[in-house]
């Protein structure tokens, strides 16, 4: 069986499992970012491989571009933000972060 | 089997065992050494999909950039020298019940969706098309993602500065 | 002058009154000179009064001025029409003189009453009740729809309350209030009953478009007996406000109040009203209407005149031939003798206003002494009163060269023409008893009071005349009495101008059929004018044949009358006790007023007091007990209902509670606040969503 847009899309559904399972289990924040870092990464693939595979022209490759951009704006919004929770609690763990309950 | 697969099954190899690393890592620096090698891997699977431009920029925005800036993250809220750099988790049998669920729910759609294949003519480098069509169809947006990113630049600065 | 002007300046007329009364009411107990005020607005409203009759008669004399305004209205949508309530003036040459009158006496009462009240407790407030009584009479007069007229008749019934309860820390004063009051009420539910009637058939108020409805053929019910009846239900009002029999009994108490009020209201004007009245609707009283007014007018004239022989109060005696005097109005009317039933009213309210004003003087001279059995010989210390109280007295018996017999001998002659026109004789011959009697009564007042030896030295001692503001006003009013101002002709009163000019002769409105033959209009169509019955040729002749006869007559009686007074009272040839002796149970039933308030409060009192004691018995056992038996029933409802709510409802309510509660308590475990287990709920409920909808 050769590689074809089958294989791209399990690596792309695996490594998506992954990020969210970094999400909910981590408690450390950095490490709940670079699960929403590895979700990006799949979707990304995903769109190249279907750039790829359904001849819809680059606009794939552009959206790859343009998410890419995005969450290079996201990390550092991100990440400012948990300098802040950290300044303000001085923890970033998140099950520690249970204001919302109240 | 010939080369193509080889290095396919090669680079997803590194992808998705770095990932795992990455994901079930206690000690948060390690993790995001091993995410290293999940962005190169992606990178190579990129290149494998005829996607030149797009693996430099994975190479050279989240390798160069991102990273970076997550390795100061932890830094910057973890004293190294300290155990606290090593982290638990939570949630753990409720979310590998739901994910494994989840993740074998998709699997299975995937691999048995019926995709309708067209493979695109390979043209390198995509540079040129890329650039034309930034400036051209996607020029509004171009703008716009200059925008977000320079309001995202002040509002990080912004939020850390509080 | 336009007409507006007129009507302008008889609103001013109606409304200065009022002002007075407001300022002087409201002001009456902080500022002490505040009645001033009030004496400077009637004399004002006095001189306007004056200037209206002058422009009336000068420049509108033969036009009835009237003026209207939708005072609301209702709109029928079905029909499209709309039914108006209108409020409204209209100036006749009557309502001119009436207004005049009633502005004149009102003034001259309100200068007397500055000395005769001078040291009362409630001097201002006084004088506010009299400003109100002006405006409401002014109202009575200047009216041109009957609501109008009644909602004022109303308010001089009012301001006589007031006033005839003036002192009522007296207990008589105030149940003369009372009762003039309640007599009162009586007759207006008559009239006010009248009223209904005539809206209902008529749709308006108004006294000229009913009279042209009633000329057209419209009638109450389509009957001339149902018209007979309103005009005699109408005339109660008259009844009650003229005092006339079977009401009249409240007149003589309200002397209860002070003098002056007296003089104003239960001598001059407001009992006038009635009278008024009476010449506003002549145009819709039938033959039968006027036949019953007539009589009702007989009998009060005679009546109240036998009682005044034997009292002993000298304003008693002067309440009694007030009635005695409005019943001859009343007859006059019934009697067809419209003109002189007017005349009559105008030359009344002089002299018998200065007559109580006199007798007012008196009273103030002798400290309040009301009985003339106590009184004599005054005639030397107040001459002014006593040669005022002449002239009137001269002017009330109906001697020549005063107003009184101008017009008194045309009531008689009336009655006779009237007798020989239709067959009623009792008319002419009451009258002239009246008249006898009348003469007697009167003489044997002043000659008790004035004449003869003090009886009771201490207060003859301390008696004096009255001061200028009390006695000009008797002059002045003695001096209308006398024939000049009236009539150039003494005996004649045909030629006078009141008589020839200022009153327009009454038109008859009602159906041919129902009138008296004599009011039937001639046959002679050619000149096809609608002329009045006064000026038919058998009217004409009935009068001309009647007219010496009834003066002699009428002169005959009035002398005899006044020397058998002097007989009796001045050279006491007779002695009147010893008469008196003689026919004890006649002089008995006199002096007892004919037992009428006996009667009354045995019959329609004790009847009305039993009634309303049933009444409260069935009130405190029956509704009581109706009213008691709800409130147990309702009391022990309350309490099973209470406890079906706290056991039930609330039971219900509380298990909600503590079931939610329950349910919070569970679901409160998975709100944890972390945003990680609500992203693992959401996983799960989408990979539960994506099974279901493989």
């Amino acid at each position: 069986m050769t590689v074809g847009l089958t294989h791209f899309l399990v690596v792309s559904t695996l490594l998506f499992s992954m990020g969210l399972y970094a999400i909910i289990t981590r408690k450390n924040a950095i490490l709940v970012l670079m699960g929403i870092e590895l979700i990006l990464n799949s979707a990304n693939i995903n769109f190249v491989a279907f750039s790829r595979f359904g001849n819809f022209g680059y606009s794939g490759h552009l959206v790859a571009l343009f998410v890419i951009v995005l969450a290079a704006a996201e990390a550092a919004i991100a990440l400012a933000i948990v300098l802040n929770i950290y300044k303000n609690m001085s923890t970033v763990n998140v099950d520690e972060i249970d204001n919302l309950r109240d | 089997m010939n080369y193509y697969d080889i290095i396919f099954y090669l680079f997803a190899a590194v992808t998705l065992l770095s990932a795992l690393m990455v994901v079930t890592n206690r000690n948060i620096v390690h993790s995001a050494f091993y995410l290293l090698f999940t962005f190169f891997g992606v990178a190579g699977l990129y290149v494998l999909l005829a996607a030149d431009f797009i693996a430099i920029v994975q190479l050279i925005v989240y390798v160069g950039g991102i990273l970076i800036l997550l390795l100061f993250g932890v830094m910057l809220t973890n004293k190294i020298t300290n155990v606290e750099i090593k982290t638990g988790t939570i949630n753990l049998v409720p979310a590998v019940i739901g994910i494994g669920l989840f993740a074998g729910a998709l699997l299975a759609s995937v691999i048995n969706a019926p995709w309708k294949i067209n493979i695109a003519e390979k043209t390198f480098p995509t540079t040129k098309i890329l650039g034309t069509l930034l400036i051209q169809e996607y020029l509004l947006i171009f703008e716009l993602l200059g925008i977000i990113l320079l309001i995202a630049l002040i509002g990080a600065a912004s939020i850390a500065r509080k | 002058m336009y007409e507006s002007t007129l009507i302008n300046l008889s609103l001013f007329i109606l409304l200065l009154p009022l002002l007075g009364f407001v300022v002087t009411l409201l002001l009456g107990k902080k500022v002490k000179s505040v009645f001033i005020f009030e004496n400077l607005i009637i004399i004002l409203t006095f001189f306007s009064s004056v200037y209206l009759l002058y422009s009336k008669l000068a420049n509108f004399r033969t036009t009835k001025i009237s003026s209207e305004l939708e005072w609301f209205g209702f709109n029928n949508f079905i029909t499209g029409t709309k039914l108006s309530i209108n409020l409204g003036f209209m100036i006749d040459n009557i309502t001119a003189i009436m207004l005049f009158v009633v502005a004149l006496i009102s003034m001259l009462v309100h200068l007397y009453s500055i000395e005769y009240m001078k040291g009362d407790e409630r001097y201002n407030r006084y004088f506010a009740y009299l400003g109100i009584f002006t405006f409401s009479m002014n109202g009575i007069v200047l009216t041109n729809n009957i609501l109008m007229m009644y909602i004022f008749w109303e308010l001089v019934g009012l301001s006589s309350y007031l006033l005839i309860g003036f002192w009522f820390e007296k207990k008589t004063a105030a149940d003369a209030g009372k009762k003039a009051f309640i007599v009162n009420r009586i007759g207006d539910i008559g009239m006010f009953a009248g009223i209904l009637i005539l809206f209902l058939t008529y749709q308006t108020f108004s006294f000229d478009k009913i009279f042209s409805s009633i000329s057209s053929g419209v009638l109450p019910f389509n009957s001339d007996f149902w018209l007979t009846v309103t005009g005699i239900l109408l005339f109660c009002g008259a009844i009650g406000k003229s005092a006339q029999f079977p009401l009249h009994v409240w007149l003589p108490d309200a002397m209860e109040g002070p003098t002056p009020v007296s003089a104003l209201i239960h001598a001059a004007t407001m009992v006038a009203a009635g009278v008024y009245l009476v010449v506003r609707i002549f145009g819709l009283l039938t033959a039968d209407a006027m036949l019953f007014i007539g009589v009702i007018g007989m009998i009060s004239a005679f009546i109240p005149a036998t009682i005044a022989l034997t009292q002993n109060d000298i304003k008693k005696v002067l309440a009694y031939s007030t009635v005695s005097q409005l019943g001859y109005m009343i007859m006059a009317l019934g009697v067809g003798a419209y003109q002189f039933a007017f005349f009559h009213l105008v030359t009344h309210a002089f002299f018998k206003a200065a007559l109580f004003l006199g007798s007012g003087s008196v009273i103030h001279a002798m400290h309040h002494e009301q009985d003339i059995r106590k009184m004599g010989g005054l005639r030397n210390k107040m001459p002014l009163t006593y040669w005022t109280f002449v002239i009137s007295s001269l002017a009330i018996s109906g001697i020549p060269l005063t107003s009184g017999f101008l017009s008194k001998d045309g009531i008689i002659a009336s009655s006779m023409a009237f007798a020989n026109l239709t067959g009623h004789y009792l008319f002419p011959i009451f009258s002239l008893v009246v008249a006898l009697l009348t003469a007697f009564y009167m003489f044997r007042l002043i000659i008790l009071t004035f004449h003869g030896e003090p009886r009771d030295i201490h207060k003859f001692e301390h008696a004096h005349e009255s001061p200028f503001l009390m006695v000009m006003p008797l002059v002045l009013l003695a001096g209308l009495s006398i024939f000049i101002w009236y009539t150039p002709n003494p005996l004649n009163s045909e030629q006078g101008w009141i008589l020839s000019k200022w009153i327009e002769k009454p038109t008859v409105f009602t159906p041919e059929r129902s009138r008296f033959d004599f009011m039937k209009s001639s046959s002679d169509e050619e000149n096809n004018i609608k002329q009045s019955y006064l000026d038919a040729e058998v009217y004409k002749e009935a009068m001309h044949s009647a007219h010496y006869p009834a003066m002699i007559l009428s002169e005959l009686m009035a002398i005899l009358g006044i020397l058998f007074a002097f007989i009796v009272y001045q050279w006491k040839k007779i002695n009147a006790d010893s008469i008196a002796d003689k026919i004890k149970p006649l002089y008995n039933f006199s002096l007892n007023k004919w037992y009428f308030d006996e009667i009354y409060n045995k019959t329609f009192v004790a009847f009305t007091i039993g009634l309303s004691k049933v009444l409260a018995w069935f009130d405190a056992k029956i509704i009581d007990g109706m009213v008691n038996g709800s409130a147990f029933l309702t009391k022990h409802f309350s309490f099973f209902i209470g406890n079906f709510d706290k056991y039930v409802i609330d039971g219900i309510v509380n298990f909600t509670a503590y079931f939610n509660g329950f349910i919070g308590l569970l679901v409160r475990r998975i709100q944890t606040g972390k945003v990680q287990s609500y992203l693992a709920l959401v996983i799960f409920s989408l990979v539960i969503l994506l099974f279901i909808f493989k």
